[in-house]
């Protein structure tokens, strides 16, 4: 009989693509990436995104100042007290008020909550990409707590929406510092749990030490801030660098590592919480007393000219950037969202691993989805 | 160094450039043509060591359109503003940093779906969040029938 010759198939046609989202789970949000791969291994991914795309910025062009703050609550809606905060500063800045000591610090305190918050879910939602539905339960629980104390200050829970231009909505709620006072020491209770649950598991360390290297120097050319950014040892908080608010006030670490993989990206943020924990203790019993507000004109006007406003979300550096032509509404606005340039990078680092590191991966750069479409 | 300092750097570095101190950064404008070499030696002189571009903003001024660059060191810590425009709305071609800052691939190909600036020796210039039905909505001249952004 004769023997059947086998051809072997070439190279470039073993590669396969397949498509991951936009409904995927552990994509978090409607992000779509078309995925190559070869066997298992991922050849290259192509992120295509704006399926939730909004038009923020062509709407800030007919919209007054006061209404922008509103639109950026949706862009990264984990953290949008600061993205509130970033519009605030950029027009007082603009305007030269002088803002009260009180809101100052009261504005820490809730950025700081926030950022704790955010990380309390990435890590619910980090250990649930990797098969420890625990971790789900026990961070959005915790996060519960600190969206109750937004809710009874704030009105709002994930959407807050407390700042406005020159100060704050209203004042804190009577009952807020013994709340902040009373989770801060449940948290200190809880948070070696989290270590004890996820940090410490063998599997874990398996799938996340030495994944996804990111370098220093790919770090600074792609632009990747927070705490993905400073995995890598990329100093890089504007907190440190250009103190805003009370930060200026507070003794605080910046957390650096030099590995810049997805093990330490973890740990970076489990570090954060910490360091968020000591802010908010240093700044929650000296509140000064003070207005919450300064009044301001009702149409806000800022002069012509450029204005840039960066400050640290809890996944890196937002920049607002204004450019007024004298006018109530903005002549060009831009918002620099820390997720945009961290998405860019996933090409570069997920190539070259297994399909199920990709998830790792993606979920240590912790994207949130309408931040980047915005 | 400072923005007198910087200022004094670009001259000597660049002919044809316009130095303005800003409020915050130190503004610099610049024709499109010698845009990439400057940008080039921002970053790689030992002076300026400008590696992070944290910012890239394509704007419409009405009759030009320009893109502006917001440039940071990470070992000095000081900052400019590279400001360049065309008045070629047609056909909008300015040179691609991407092979300087990797970030800037993502950055323009957002300028390009968003105003329709085109760029030069870009490694993938395709539309990022819109298709092509779309014109390029950030443009002042945008007119759109059906929502109820009319400016």
């Amino acid at each position: 009989m004769e023997e059947k010759e086998i051809i072997p198939v070439p190279d470039e046609q073993q590669e396969y693509v397949i498509n991951m989202g936009p409904q995927h789970p552990s994509t978090h949000g409607v992000l779509r990436l078309l995925v190559s791969l070869k066997g298992e291994m991922v050849k290259n991914i192509q992120p295509h995104v704006g399926y939730i795309h909004s038009g923020i910025e062509k709407m800030c062009e007919s919209m007054t100042y006061t209404q922008i703050i509103h639109l950026t609550d949706r862009m990264d809606y984990i953290s949008a007290h600061i993205n509130n905060e970033a519009v605030c500063l950029n027009v007082e800045k603009a305007l030269e008020v002088d803002i009260p000591d009180r809101v100052k610090v009261i504005r820490t305190i809730m950025s700081e909550l926030t950022r704790l918050q955010s990380h309390q879910l990435w890590w619910a939602c980090f250990g649930m990409d990797l098969g420890g539905l625990t971790c789900f339960f026990y961070g959005l629980r915790d996060r519960e707590k600190i969206l109750d104390i937004f809710e009874e200050t704030c009105g709002g829970r994930m959407i807050v929406s407390y700042n406005c231009p020159g100060g704050l909505m209203y004042d804190i709620h009577p009952n807020f510092q013994k709340r902040v006072k009373d989770f801060i020491k449940y948290f200190r209770k809880i948070l070696p749990e989290y270590d004890q649950l996820l940090t410490g598991n063998v599997i874990f360390h398996e799938r996340t030490k030495g994944i996804g290297k990111l370098t220093k120097e790919d770090a600074i050319s792609f632009g990747v801030t927070g705490p993905t950014g400073r995995a890598s040892g990329f100093s890089c908080d504007i907190r440190k660098h250009e103190p805003y608010s009370a930060y200026d006030r507070v003794q605080f670490k910046e957390i650096l590592f030099t590995e810049g993989d997805t093990f330490h990206r973890y740990v970076a943020r489990i570090e954060e919480m910490w360091e968020s924990m000591n802010i908010i203790e240093q700044l929650i019993d000296n509140i000064p007393e003070g207005q919450f507000a300064v009044k301001m004109k009702p149409v806000i006007k800022l002069p012509e000219g450029e204005y840039y406003q960066r400050v640290e979300t809890a996944r890196g550096e937002l920049g607002v950037f204004v450019i007024s032509d004298g006018n109530k509404n903005p002549f060009r606005v831009k918002f620099r969202s820390p997720n945009f340039s961290n998405l860019s990078v996933l090409n570069h680092i997920a190539k070259g691993f297994k399909i199920a590191d990709l998830v790792a991966i993606g979920g240590s750069l912790d994207l949130i989805i309408p931040d980047i479409d915005r | 160094m400072d923005k007198i300092q910087l200022g004094e750097f670009i001259k000597s570095i660049a002919r044809d450039v316009e130095i303005k101190e800003g409020k915050q950064y130190l503004e610099v404008t610049v024709t499109p043509s010698i845009l990439y070499q400057l940008a080039r030696q921002l970053r790689e002189k030992e002076e300026t060591h400008f590696d992070y571009l944290f910012c890239l903003t394509g704007v419409d001024y009405g009759v030009d359109l320009g893109v502006i660059y917001h440039l940071r060191s990470t070992i000095y810590d000081h900052v400019v503003v590279l400001k360049t425009r065309t008045s070629d709305r047609g056909n909008p071609l300015l040179d691609s940093v991407a092979d300087i800052w990797q970030t800037a691939d993502f950055h323009e190909r957002e300028v390009y779906d968003l105003l329709g600036i085109k760029f030069n020796n870009h490694p993938d210039l395709r539309r990022l969040f819109l298709d092509n039905s779309w014109g390029f909505p950030l443009r002042k001249d945008y007119v759109d029938d059906i929502n109820i952004v009319t400016k």
